[in-house]
């Protein structure tokens, strides 16, 4: 009797003791997680904060040798390469995806679905190869559309397959509900399903364009790069993220720092954004 | 809380437990198999539903109740079943109509409360009348509290129609449900057991409600409790199998029915 207990007891220490040390292991790892972006904060804004100033928002980079001087052209350059990327990515997306979610329980659907995983793999100067070969050199020049277009290609997975599982989560019973009102199956799908699954649309269309805004590769041989003022969508285009490569890999010390500053004004940018989206998808109603 | 069946109705009706006696034929079943792939799940339903009275459809899991119930809106379409034989209402074969058209005449009120999330309550109530282009604000907030006055949900909500649908309690979502389905003005509304998520007091409210609804409504409902179905309904049917084993009137049927299996049934010997 008192061994047997006495092995009850063991048996209880022994699993709380693995409870406390599995709980060490994996609330550790959680940090690790977050350690990298405390650090990549961290270093941007300490490096980046000496540059920042109004100067960076409103003026040109200055020549070589000079001190000083912005990069409003590649702030500029960015955006104008997240519309055109975006406004080519996001409906492709969104449309495919709702496709896929509604009508894509097919062979055609599965291909789709496979390609795109496909392509959300490629590594991003291959989609920029294949920009170059299909934009720069029909059109004969660099310019801020072949940029645009390998952006989009990189965004259209994304928003597709995020599109695509958020459509599915929003449960069957809604649109069974909606048939059964005798509303027809489009207007079910804009006015019910895309609506509840708007949020979740919204988040996989941030998580393509702040992946569109930090990519450089693609845009090496698209977009090119400008030192100068430019918003045509047909001439080179200067945007945040080659600057950082040119600036960071440069050998002179004022342009490392602006590099620095360039980063933290990206990530800032992109922060910015994903505040907007957050508040125009805020729900009208409150959880309960 | 408790509803009777309506003594009056056994009364007007001496004896009209085969189908053909009805006097008003509302919905006209006759030779119906449903499938799913190669699947036989309802064989040969042959059976007439009334018009403004409640039929109950009772039976184990399984038998096909909620099948039988989804080809009468053609909601089958929608969960990959197919039919043969016809089911008519009014006379019109329904597979000859549109199933969007179809589905205004004979709504359907679902298992699990399912109100829209991104809706206000006024605006589930009249969704499928705003999504189908009705834009009269007047009108709409006319039938928002008609049909939830209808619906017994009015008082409840009333000072809270800007709320979501889906804040409110489960009985409450259900009624909700109701509502909305009585918004679009149907002649027929099929319940899939519509109080088996709800609690008593919530179950009883539903109930009460069917038995207002049927002065304006054909109602056919779906049932697990089988002391509901005796509670609402005028006329039962047992389904066993995917066949159609007994229909008559409810008072009939709870008391002498025809045949074994039912009698099992209802005496919980089986099921």
């Amino acid at each position: 009797m008192e061994i047997k207990s006495f092995r009850k007891k063991i048996t209880f220490l022994r699993r709380k003791t693995t409870n406390v040390v599995m709980l060490s292991v994996s609330f550790f790892a959680a940090f690790v997680t977050i350690v990298p972006l405390i650090f990549i904060f961290y270093y941007t804004i300490s490096k980046g904060i000496t540059h920042l100033n109004l100067n960076f928002f409103i003026k040109l980079p200055k020549p070589v040798g000079e001190t000083g001087g912005g990069m409003v052209n590649a702030i500029m350059g960015t955006f104008i390469l997240i519309l055109i990327g975006g406004g080519i990515g996001i409906p492709v997306g969104i449309l495919s995806g709702t496709y896929l979610a509604e009508f894509g329980h097919n062979k055609f659907g599965a291909t789709v679905r496979f390609f795109a995983d496909v392509l959300s793999g490629i590594p991003s100067i291959v989609v920029g190869v294949v920009a170059y070969t299909l934009v720069v050199i029909p059109m004969k020049h660099f310019s801020a559309l072949a940029g645009g277009i390998a952006l989009a290609i990189l965004m259209i997975p994304i928003v597709t397959r995020t599109t695509e599982e958020m459509i599915n989560l929003v449960p069957h019973s809604f649109r069974e509900a909606g048939l059964a009102l005798g509303i027809p199956k489009w207007k079910i799908i804009l006015m019910i399903v895309l609506k509840t699954a708007w949020k979740g649309i919204a988040t996989g269309v941030l998580l393509g364009v702040s992946r569109a805004a930090g990519e450089t590769a693609p845009l090496l041989f698209t977009a090119l790069g400008n030192r100068f003022w430019s918003t045509s969508f047909f001439q080179p285009i200067a945007s945040l993220s080659v600057y950082i490569y040119e600036y960071a890999s440069a050998p002179y010390k004022d342009w490392n720092d602006q590099a620095w500053t360039a980063a933290l004004v990206l990530i800032l940018l992109i922060s910015l954004l994903s505040l907007i989206f957050r508040i125009i998808t805020r729900s009208k109603y409150k959880k309960s | 809380m408790t509803i009777e069946t309506d003594p009056k109705i056994i009364n007007e009706n001496p004896f009209s437990y085969f189908s053909k006696d009805f006097e008003n034929v509302k919905v006209s079943v006759k030779n119906l198999e449903a499938y799913f792939g190669k699947n036989k799940v309802l064989k040969n339903i042959n059976l007439d539903i009334p018009e403004k009275k409640v039929v109950a459809i009772i039976g184990p899991s399984g038998c096909g109740k909620s099948t039988f119930l989804r080809c009468i809106n053609r909601m089958h379409e929608v969960i990959g079943g197919r039919i043969t034989g016809s089911i008519t209402l009014d006379g019109e074969n329904i597979m000859d109509i549109d199933p969007v058209l179809i589905r205004k005449k004979i709504g359907m009120v679902f298992q699990k409360p399912n109100p829209f999330p991104t809706m206000s309550i006024a605006n589930n109530v009249v969704a499928g009348l705003k999504l189908n282009g009705f834009r009269n604000r007047k009108a709409l907030n006319e039938i928002v509290e008609k049909s939830l006055k209808q619906a017994a949900l009015w008082d409840e909500v009333k000072d809270n129609l800007n709320e979501s649908g889906a804040n409110i309690s489960g009985g409450q979502q259900q009624r909700l449900c109701i509502a909305r389905t009585i918004a679009v003005n149907p002649e027929v509304i099929l319940m899939d057991e519509p109080a088996s998520a709800l609690d008593p007091i919530s179950t009883a409210k539903i109930e009460e409600l069917i038995f207002e609804l049927k002065k304006d409504f054909t109602i056919v409902i779906v049932t697990h409790n089988m002391q509901q179905a005796a509670r609402v309904s005028d006329y039962t049917a047992f389904l066993y199998m995917g066949e159609l084993i007994e229909f008559a009137e409810t008072k009939k049927m709870f008391t002498s029915p025809e045949k074994k299996q039912t009698e099992d049934y209802i005496t919980g010997r089986f099921g």
